[in-house]
């Protein structure tokens, strides 16, 4: 590596930890990637028609309210049975292998929809969930976050990582069952009901 | 299948701008009125005293700041609450597989995508991906977009007046290799105007979107090319308030990788967060 990347690092700066690398730094996806990161069939996990497959859709809005047209979003999920899948062909469906991996852009309304499979939980006394990171122009680096499935109410009021979030940002996780059987989940980047984004160890953010 | 996606690769600009023409429209123009916009040593300003108050904080950030007004259009799309800690989990704690199922070799070459060649300096970009212990981040997927050499992307909603370059697309994709190298061949883009404030020119870049071999790893960047006189004027670069971190988003020229009467080198490294999965199997080994 170059010297850029020191291993060593000042304990008095809390960001950095000692005996690791810096991370580089993220940027904004910015305006101009529609013509090179979404895919065809980037937003279909399953063809739509398959048994079990369900939509998922939202909007995402920023602190306006307004929805973004220039945000792309990536799901990563367990398959039904809640195990991680690792197979290749996520950027040329064959359509029949799951790779648990979507990417869609979201339209000029700021609407997104996938078609997927709904995961199962990854382990016991865990609700299922699925992945999300959320790029966009004017987002200076991606944030993450957790679509949990609504219908298990057990398991979400079980869910340890759910009970470590205040109650009242908590359905912010949570997707939402339509009549028509879809799953609804709105991300909101900004205000009151801003969507719960994630830190995890060794980030920043 | 590889090969067929190449040859889509291959379309004509013609077709791909009727194709974009579907996009929406911007809410605002891309270049708009300049009256109402900050001048560039109001931006400046701004920026300088961000980072002064960070250097006076004693807290240096090694990321972008999601919150940084110099930047407009990141007012009201940056969190205002605290990111939650979580622990990985489950599928967080391994990656999407990518494969030679969805990328062709070719694709790595962004000057042989048309039937001709695409005007501007050929450069190679090249260098490593590791995580945040120095372990190569093996056979996994690397994208990139850039403009073309005048500052142009081939993209609806950019209306910057240079000229479109027929044998130049912009997109390029490729798989590590089991050291954790990527090579990229393309052509040096330009500079580009953009709105954010009156007479804003982003410095020369190259969008990378990089995977590692977990989920939290996921991360979009833009590579800078060294001594770029925009760098200190670009509310995006800037961002990232620290100069050592700032460094870390800029290639190095690389004489060893230029190609005797072909092409110029650049090597640039990039370093992802630290992963989880290893060291929980590690913490469990001690129980
Ligand atoms: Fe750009």
């Amino acid at each position: 590596m170059s010297d850029q990347h020191t291993r060593t690092a000042t304990p008095t700066r809390p960001y950095a930890v000692p005996g690791v690398l810096v991370p580089t730094p993220g940027q904004t996806i910015g305006p101009f990637y529609h013509y090179a990161l979404p895919y065809e069939g980037g937003e279909l996990l399953v063809p739509p028609g398959t048994p079990g497959a369900v939509q998922l859709h939202g909007t995402v809005t920023d602190g306006a309210g307004a929805g973004l047209q220039d945000a792309l979003l990536e799901i990563w999920q367990c398959d039904p049975a809640g195990r991680p899948v690792q197979r290749q062909g996520s950027m040329h469906r064959d359509g029949h292998t799951f790779t648990g991996f979507g990417r869609v852009s979201t339209r000029r309304d700021g609407h997104y929809s996938f078609t997927t499979l709904e995961p199962g939980p990854s382990a016991p006394g865990r609700a299922p969930f699925v992945a999300v990171t959320v790029f966009a122009r004017g987002l200076l680096n991606r944030l993450f976050t957790r679509i949990y499935l609504p219908d298990d109410t057990d398991a979400l009021a079980a869910d340890p990582f759910l009970r470590s979030v205040p109650e009242d940002r908590r359905p912010t996780l949570v997707a939402a069952r339509e009549p028509d059987g879809s799953l609804r989940f709105d991300i909101r980047l900004q205000g009151d009901d801003e969507t719960v984004f994630l830190r995890f160890p060794r980030q920043e953010l | 299948m590889a090969l067929t996606h190449h040859d889509e690769r291959t379309t004509d600009v013609s077709r791909q701008h009727a194709e974009l023409a579907e996009l929406a429209e911007p809410a605002e123009p891309a270049q708009p009125p300049t009256a109402g916009l900050a001048s560039q040593s109001a931006i400046d300003r701004e920026i300088e005293r961000i980072q002064a108050d960070e250097a006076a904080s004693g807290l240096t950030r090694t990321q972008s700041r999601l919150d940084f007004a110099p930047y407009r259009s990141s007012l009201l799309r940056h969190p205002t609450k605290d990111l939650h800690h979580a622990d990985p989990e489950g599928v967080e704690l391994v990656a999407p597989v990518f494969g030679e199922r969805d990328v062709d070799p070719l694709e790595a070459d962004l000057t042989i995508q048309h039937d001709g060649e695409p005007i501007g300096e050929r450069i190679r970009i090249s260098g490593r991906i590791v995580d945040g212990d120095g372990r190569p981040v093996r056979r996994q997927l690397v994208e990139i977009w850039q403009a073309n050499a005048a500052g142009r992307y081939i993209h609806k909603r950019d209306q910057h007046p240079a000229p479109i370059d027929p044998n130049f697309t912009g997109v390029g994709r490729t798989l590590t290799d089991d050291l954790g190298r990527y090579s990229f061949v393309t052509i040096k883009p330009g500079p580009y105007p953009w709105g954010n404030h009156r007479n804003a020119w982003r410095p020369a870049h190259v969008h990378f979107s990089l995977f590692g071999t977990e989920f939290t790893q996921r991360m979009i960047t833009q590579m800078y090319f060294p001594s770029d006189p925009l760098f200190a004027l670009d509310p995006i670069l800037q961002s990232v308030t620290d100069p050592a971190a700032r460094d870390r988003l800029v290639a190095r020229y690389d004489h060893d990788r230029s190609e005797h009467e072909w092409l110029l080198g650049y090597t640039w490294d990039i370093v992802l967060t630290g992963s989880h999965a290893t060291r929980m199997e590690q913490e469990g080994d001690d129980v």
